[in-house]
């Protein structure tokens, strides 16, 4: 009795004598706070792998992982921007959000560290510019995909539709599928932006990069008329009534799930849709071989490139307290190999790694349009500050609803967009 | 033989009145020192930020460092032309007058019936109406969409097309002319519970003998409700109508989730609703300040005058 409990005591001081020592020790190491939000298990433990790899190599850092869903990340990290303290690596999906947050000096410029191989390695040259402005990076892209249009091929031969190119053969299509008692397209409006994917493409078609940019910087307005025009010709397939039944009040998941039981020949959509058409069917299958991919048709007479290319991707931000070694970190965890790896469930960015995707013809058609691509056009509502972002999410919205004509649709978005984008 | 002498110890005036105020200063002291830690929290997360919500709503501000922008009552006024606020508010109102009209009866009236009525098994249906209400909200808005998608084999859609030959699915939360009464549907089956326990708790404080005289004296059981349960029900009554019009007024998870941010377009948007979606998540914080001023002004005025009118006799001793 008496000597169990002295055992345990000894085991107790041993235990807060070592505990002491490992705190000593972590004082001496530089810690790096990183912030990432895949909560999925392998995609968790793979960044965790790649962490601890670092970690070994280099002995005096210790990298403190944070997991977070996606809407609590946008939540806590907004706080911790307002309290001015960023972590030193955090997910970031680039563009005007980010942008944000370097006039807010919460960023850290990592230009000179990306100078030279580090820049040179990315092959998304496009995605990358999206995480800066001007001559300051404030960050990488770790992945980035493309907006497509994903099709059940089992669909498209049963009613006789070969894939359209242009946007007449593809409202024939619709037609097409509709005569044949087939729900032409799956769309997930509930939530607002796969609905803005129909409106952006269309803008973009029409009014390419120069279109954008202008209205962006304020020299021209998004009621020119490459705007009105994508209502225009959104409301044209939105009167054809091609989406399955209360698709105004249907989620993404919802929608991936009617894509996914073939219960729709098409969905606009991001790189994540083969994963989730699956994941959200009813027998957790998806369509399989059945699933395809083809651009976005080109629209004719439009002022775009028609091979443009709409969408984004994630990467990681610096926080402007992070320490040298964040960056350094940022830098292997975009190498090669790391990249190579994190292919099960990202878009790698960086060159000699398209062959990951050998085997899925997929993933290649993405990829292909997305290298190819001489104008990338990010999402809007990830782009524009948030405000202008879910004024065009809700105007697009009122198209769908056909309660807007495309005149008001654009005059909504211009009237958020003239407030925040003055200055 | 000395006189013995009686030393009268002085008292003045001065000395009395110096014990008077020490005694009363020692009880302010005392006073102040109990109420000190209440007042502290009272101050710093009521008052305080309530002050602050009225300042900030005087900023063009993204809620990023210190608001500089000052713009006066620019957001109150574009706040006030705004349709989609308009709506809200209406909205708000719409579902706050059917909660009064249509759930507070339902309510008693059940309450009625599985409360001391005869009804077999009564105790059963008491538990049963009892459950919604313990579910979370989420909980509630995420079973609500599975019953009412639109989709092949959905459960509300299903049960009607079995009733109803050639009965077309309708997409119950994508029909802006009916998303909020669909809405008002699920918030009453979650809440009609929790006030139906109230009139229960409430139904069990009048003493029996009271309508049992009435009986005795010939009344009817409608003259017994009328004149004998609804009086002697009245506190609880106006208490659950307070209850009621703010929960209305704050209701917000459900409807957020069961509409996807007040879908479609808006046609459902609520207060709380609006505040969170135009103030927080487009990260315009001056402006959701305003909102929320405007919101906490309205639920404010009501509950202080409901209180003061109508709730007056229900708090302190009886006047009459």
């Amino acid at each position: 009795m008496f000597k169990s409990s002295r055992l345990v005591m000894i085991v107790a001081l041993v235990a807060l004598l070592s505990l002491s020592i490992g705190a000593a020790v972590a004082q001496d190491k530089v810690e790096i706070d990183w912030w990432h939000i895949a909560t999925q298990e392998d995609q968790a433990a793979y960044w965790q792998s790649l962490a601890d790899a670092y970690m070994e190599a280099n002995p005096n850092v210790a990298v403190n992982i944070t997991i977070l869903e996606n809407a609590a990340f946008k939540q806590r990290l907004t706080t911790v921007m307002q309290a001015g303290d960023p972590p030193d690596l955090f997910q970031s999906w680039g563009g005007a959000v980010l942008w944000e947050y370097a006039a807010n000096g919460l960023v850290r410029n990592i230009a000179p560290e990306l100078e030279g191989d580090w820049r040179d390695s990315f092959a998304a040259q496009a995605a990358l510019n999206l995480f800066g402005q001007e001559d300051e990076t404030y960050g990488v892209p770790v992945s980035w995909g493309a907006v497509g249009m994903f099709y059940n091929k089992a669909l498209f031969e049963q009613a006789g539709v070969e894939i359209p190119t242009t946007w007449a053969e593809f409202l024939t299509a619709v037609q097409t599928f509709k005569d044949a008692g087939i729900t032409p397209i799956a769309l997930g409006e509930g939530e607002k932006w796969p609905g803005h994917f129909w409106w952006v493409y269309l803008a973009t078609q029409l009014g390419g990069e120069e279109a954008f940019l202008k209205a962006y910087s304020r020299e021209g307005a998004f009621t020119d008329e490459p705007f009105v025009q994508a209502g225009e010709y959104l409301k044209e397939l939105v009167d054809m009534e091609p989406f399955q039944e209360g698709f105004l009040g249907t989620t993404h998941p919802e929608s991936e799930g009617v894509f996914g039981n073939g219960e729709a020949a098409m969905m606009l959509m991001g790189q994540w849709a083969p994963a989730a058409q699956a994941q959200y069917s009813e027998d957790g299958e998806g369509i399989g071989d059945d699933l395809g991919w083809f651009p976005f048709p080109a629209v004719e007479g439009g002022k775009g490139n028609p091979d443009d290319v709409f969408g984004g991707g994630d990467g990681f931000a610096v926080g402007a307290n992070a320490p040298d070694e964040a960056v350094d970190f940022l830098k292997f965890l975009t190498n090669e190999e790391s990249q190579r790896g994190s292919a099960f469930f990202l878009v790698p960015v960086v060159k000699n790694t398209a062959d990951v995707f050998a085997d899925d013809p997929v993933m290649q058609s993405i990829l292909a349009a997305r290298d190819a691509a001489p104008y990338f056009q990010m999402y809007y509502d990830q782009f524009l500050p948030p405000a202008v972002g879910s004024a065009v999410n809700d105007a697009v919205e009122t198209i769908f609803a056909g309660v807007a004509t495309p005149e008001e649709a654009a005059q909504a978005i211009e009237d958020s967009a003239a407030a925040e984008l003055a200055q | 033989m000395s006189a013995i002498r009686f030393r009268v110890l002085p008292r003045p005036h001065e000395q009395a009145q110096r014990d008077i105020r020490q005694r009363q200063w020692n009880k302010a002291l005392f006073v102040t020192l109990f109420l000190l830690p209440g007042m502290a929290l009272l101050f710093l997360f009521v008052l305080m930020p309530i002050a602050q919500s009225v300042y900030y709503s005087l900023f063009n501000w993204n809620g990023f460092g210190p608001p500089t922008k000052f713009i006066a009552f620019d957001n109150y006024e574009r706040l006030l032309n705004d349709k989609i606020f308009q709506g809200a508010l209406w909205h708000s109102f719409i579902l706050m007058a059917l909660s009064l009209v249509v759930q507070l009866p339902m309510a008693l009236g059940l309450a009625l019936l599985v409360g001391r009525g005869s009804l077999r098994g009564k105790k059963f249906f008491r538990t049963m109406l009892f459950v919604p209400y313990v579910f979370s909200e989420v909980i509630t808005a995420i079973i609500w969409r599975y019953v009412l998608s639109p989709n092949d084999g959905a459960l509300l859609n299903a049960v009607l097309g079995a009733i109803i030959p050639n009965f077309q699915p309708i997409g119950w939360l994508a029909d802006r002319n009916i998303v909020m009464f669909v809405l008002f549907a699920v918030l009453t089956w979650k809440y009609f519970g929790f006030y139906m326990i109230l009139y229960m708790a409430g139904l069990q404080a009048i003493p029996a003998d009271l309508e049992d005289a009435a009986r005795v004296d010939g009344s009817t059981e409608a003259q017994v409700l009328r004149f004998i349960t609804l009086p002697m029900l009245g506190s609880t009554i106006r208490l659950t109508v307070m209850l009621s019009v703010l929960g209305s007024f704050q209701q917000f998870v459900l409807a957020w989730v069961l509409t996807n941010e007040g879908g479609p377009v808006n046609s459902s948007q609520l207060m709380a609703t609006y505040l969170y979606k135009f103030g927080i998540t487009n990260l315009k914080l001056g402006y959701g300040s305003a909102v929320a001023v405007v919101f906490f002004s309205i639920t404010f005025i009501f509950s202080l005058g409901y209180q003061r009118m109508v709730m007056s006799r229900d708090f302190g001793p009886r006047r009459s």
